[in-house]
């Protein structure tokens, strides 16, 4: 049944032999060194300081949905950098590789990156950035927030969040391994068929993009699950769909997206899958394969994708902007429903990614039709924000330069989309950078709300502020990087310049290479100044403390509770009276009313069986790649029994006393009271 | 300050919960097992979009078609060991509401047995395409058919797995609300695979078959 291999395989090592160790590579056994060193430094400095009973007990085994958040935006953010780096090699080459006389190093003729090595860089810059960079950036403060915000003391299931943690930490822990075992894939973070099959992509690379990419879809469908099932099931009292926050409403409508569209990936990559494992043809050039299934199965997942990414980042703007407006939401219910419509229409668009497919005038015109119809209910959504600004009392702190920031990308970014999605334009400029440009656009609305969102709730989870000085530098590095980057990217598009070119043939387009490699440069400054902002903001953080409401001004329920807000959340959950009930609370003057009495409360046990199974899962994964049919056998097995053996164990929970809430309660006020003054 | 969409007087609004809110376990457990049984049927939609696809004439590459192959009588058993282990299902849990242990235990019983009869005819098939040279291999038609018939094959297998851990937590733990819990999720699952092999069965085999 399984397909023949070229090259070796044996049955106890699979495909895995000492040559797939780039060891060779002048850029990546540097870099293997490097992390290597790397690793035995932090696992060192762990032992020294004697804290990994603290590592184990208080984060690995955490059932805690603020403490797995952290961690979500933690892998996030480690992602965000490998990505970053890619997107940095990627401008050199470009900046490099332009013209017949262009220079050429380490085995490649022009710039000092082969071919084959050059489409390894972009597929994986594309793969991390979306799908493990965005993704657990906006789940990790879904996490955190959402169920803090419907006054729930945790998510519905949170043993599976935790699970939905450790299958994206493993995806991570793949695609970071295939840098020094073997490959990765060179066609794109999306694929094309035929040739990611067999015959075109003999190696590995292939398979450790599926299989990345099966696990990312696995955990963030669980995720999807779990925080739908929160958002529905575990409301507080008095908490209706009316009063629900607006951040909350933008979660629900994406994961409803995240939940139904995630199995067309899983399956278009199963599938490709059967065609390299066992020899099927769904997707080959010939004996009945059909190339464009693939392209249209992975849109169907491809642009809801998009949406469920870009969603939660609009819900972060509505929290901030009214915040830092000190007014309420403009139009709370219009951007209900334009999350709810954008979601909806999201399903009927996927052919625009492939206009040139040639399906016909009607084909492409309703398609065309139906994509420009997403910029209505995001059109509302623009104006309910400039709206919410207007003649408000404006705060131009960082987290509102970011959210501002954003509100411009999303314009440019709308109607580079609108520009595409006319099939007469799209035929000329169809992969060509100037899409690459319109997607960067919108995906860095994403990032800017999630720095926005960084500076906004880090006073809430961690108790302090980030300093200003260091935040506002860094958001005009990044900036100043945005536009040196993407105002040239956008010329050179109309210019006629493609995408993905490991080698310039045209000379002409070389000083807006520069000019963007010049901005990568800033981008990397800006990165500096983040690393500066952490350090100086922990350093001074005695300084920077805050109390329940840091910002003096939010509106709605996570600001109730204290900062850093307490493992159970609330110690007594909140009866709900208002939609922005905080603002409710201060503005009657009842903010500061504390429960006269406290209860028992009941918590999950912390459970090792997560991170087990992540680690299993990686093996699986890992041995799927090469092919250690042994190993899948063993991993899988080994996955199905711990599953068993959990649902016999089951977990009753634990309590803690009325008299220990109300101790932590008082300590807790105590301090409050003291930042205060 | 302008509205907050509240008609609550702040004087006399309740601020704390005090009616020992809880939410309900096993809905909660349903409701969520109902939402990844939506995604389930997303997987199983898409699979069946491309076997919808790859089933034109071309798609067979000349080689044979489900036509050639497919046995109708011998699949409507296959349909009627898994409606009656449904069905066996169905009445273990009416003796589930009278807390009738042994009712549970017999009608979880009869369900395995007729599911391990599903997939025992299943595997025989597949075999006996195997013995005539037909595999995934073989076409870009018959790699769609192959691939949508086994994997509801492997939801059934894993059901199965499931339907004997419950017995055994039947058996040692009794009615705990963990277990029924599980018991109302696993008749969900056992449901849908039903359901989904009427598709299978009319779509696959009884439409390739006449066609
Ligand atoms: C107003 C809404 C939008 C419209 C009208 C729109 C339109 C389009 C069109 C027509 C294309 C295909 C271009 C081509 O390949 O020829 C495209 C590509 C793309 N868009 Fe958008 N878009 C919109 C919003 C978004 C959003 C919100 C995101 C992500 C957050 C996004 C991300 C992407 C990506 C990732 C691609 C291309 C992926 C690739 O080819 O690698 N778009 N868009
Ligand atoms: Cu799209």
């Amino acid at each position: 049944m399984l397909v023949d291999l070229a090259g070796g395989w044996n049955p106890m090592w699979g495909r895995l032999a000492w040559s797939q160790i780039p060891y060779d590579n002048p850029i990546l056994a540097p870099l293997f060194v490097a992390v290597v060193v790397g690793a035995i430094l932090v696992l060192g400095l762990i032992t020294y300081y004697g804290k990994w009973t603290y590592l184990w007990k208080e984060w690995l085994t955490t059932v805690d949905h603020k403490k797995l958040g952290v961690m979500y935006i933690l892998i996030g953010l480690v992602m965000l950098f490998r990505g970053f780096i890619d997107g940095l090699m990627i401008r050199t080459q470009q900046a490099w590789a332009v013209g017949a006389h262009s220079s050429g190093v380490f085995g490649a003729t022009h710039g000092y990156l082969t071919p084959f090595h050059f489409g390894q860089i972009y597929s994986a810059h594309g793969v991390i950035m979306i799908l493990l960079a965005a993704t657990p950036l906006l789940v990790g403060f879904m996490n955190i927030i959402v169920p803090i915000q419907i006054g729930a003391r945790d998510m519905a299931y949170p043993y599976l969040n935790a699970l939905g943690l450790w299958l994206t930490a493993a995806a991570g822990a793949l695609i970071m391994i295939s840098l020094f075992v073997g490959d990765f894939a060179h066609n794109g973070w999306f694929g094309y068929a035929p040739i990611f099959e067999l015959q075109y992509s003999p190696g590995v690379g292939v398979d450790y993009w599926i299989w990345t990419m099966e696990l990312v879809a696995l955990g963030t469908t669980l995720g999807g699950i779990n925080i739908l099932a929160t958002i529905i099931k575990m409301r507080a009292p008095g908490m209706t769909w009316g009063r629900l926050p607006i951040f909350v409403w933008a979660t629900l409508s994406a994961n409803v997206i995240a939940l139904t569209s995630f199995p067309a990936l899983q399956v278009a990559l199963a599938l490709i899958a059967a065609d390299r494992y066992l020899g099927a043809h769904f997707f080959t050039a010939g004996l009945g394969g059909n190339l464009m299934l693939y392209t249209n199965l992975f849109w169907i997942w491809g642009h809801p994708e998009v949406y469920f990414v870009i969603l939660p980042a609009f819900g972060m703007m509505s929290e901030i902007f009214p915040t830092f407006s000190e007014k309420p939401l403009f139009g709370y219910i219009t951007m209900v429903l334009a999350s709810m419509a954008i979601a909806g229409v999201s399903w009927l668009v996927w052919l625009h990614h492939f206009f040139t497919m040639g399906a016909g005038p009607y084909v492409n015109s309703a398609f065309s039709v139906a994509t420009m119809l997403v910029g209505i209910p995001t059109g509302v959504k623009v104006f309910n924000w400039a709206f919410t600004m207007y003649r408000g009392r404006l705060t131009f702190n960082t987290a509102m330069l970011w959210a501002i920031g954003a509100l411009f990308l999303l314009l440019i970014g709308g109607l580079t989309g609108m520009m595409l999605a006319v099939p007469a334009i799209n035929y000329m400029v169809h992969n060509s950078v100037f899409v690459v440009a319109h997607f960067h656009t919108m995906l860095l609305v994403i990032v800017y709300a999630i720095f926005a969102s960084v500076i906004y709730w880090f006073p809430k989870v961690f108790g302090f502020k980030l300093d200003e000085f260091w935040a506002k530098t860094m958001f005009w590095l990044f900036s100043a990087g945005t536009v040196l980057v993407f105002v040239p990217m956008y010329m050179l598009g109309f210019m006629g310049m493609t995408r993905r070119l490991d080698y310039v043939f045209n000379t002409v387009w070389h000083p807006y290479l520069l000019v963007m490699e010049f901005g990568i440069a800033v981008y990397m400054l800006s990165v500096l100044a983040f690393v500066a902002l952490l350090y100086v903001s922990i350093r001074d953080h005695a300084k920077n403390q805050v109390g329940a409401d840091a910002w003096g001004t939010s509106r709605s329920l996570e600001w109730l509770t204290h900062s850093p807000v307490p493992f159970y959340n609330f110690a007594v959950l909140p009866h709900i009276s208002a939609r922005d009930e905080v603002a409710w609370r201060r503005d009657n003057g009842i903010d500061h009313v504390q429960p006269d009495h406290y209860e028992d409360i009941h918590m999950p046990n912390n459970t090792g069986v997560a991170i087990i199974l992540g680690g299993l899962t990686f093996v699986l994964g890992f041995a799927l790649v090469w092919r250690i049919w042994w190993l899948c056998a063993l991993s899988l097995l080994a996955i199905v029994a711990l599953v068993i053996y959990r649902s016999f164990k089951g977990d009753p929970g634990y309590i803690i006393t009325a008299a220990e809430v109300e101790k932590m309660e008082k300590e807790a006020l105590r301090r409050e009271a003291q930042i205060s003054k | 300050m302008s509205s907050h969409a509240s008609n609550v007087d702040p004087k006399t609004a309740e601020l704390w919960d005090k009616s020992h809110y809880q939410h309900d376990v096993i809905s909660t457990r349903t409701f969520g097992y109902f939402m990844y049984l939506l995604s389930d049927g997303m997987l199983f939609a898409t699979l069946f979009a491309a076997y919808g696809v790859l089933s034109y004439q071309h798609s067979y590459f000349g080689g044979p078609t489900p036509a050639d192959f497919v046995k109708p009588w011998y699949t409507f058993a296959q349909t009627m060991a898994l409606f009656l282990s449904v069905l066996a299902y169905g009445l273990g849990m009416n003796a589930l509401k009278h807390k009738n242990k042994s009712g549970v235990i017999n009608g979880l019983l009869a369900a395995l047995v007729l599911g391990v009869l599903f997939l025992a005819l299943d595997i025989h098939d597949m075999t006996h395409l195997a013995s005539l040279g037909i595999s995934v291999a073989t076409s870009g038609g018959v790699s769609a058919f192959i691939v949508l018939t086994q994997v509801h094959a492997t939801h059934v297998f894993f059901g199965l797995i499931w339907i004997l851990v419950m017995m055994a937590q039947v058996l040692t733990k009794g009615f705990t609300t963990e277990v029924v819990g599980r018991l109302l999720t696993l008749r969900m699952f056992w449901h849908l695979q039903a359901i989904i092999w009427v598709f299978v069965y009319v779509f696959v085999y009884l439409w390739g078959y006449m066609s």
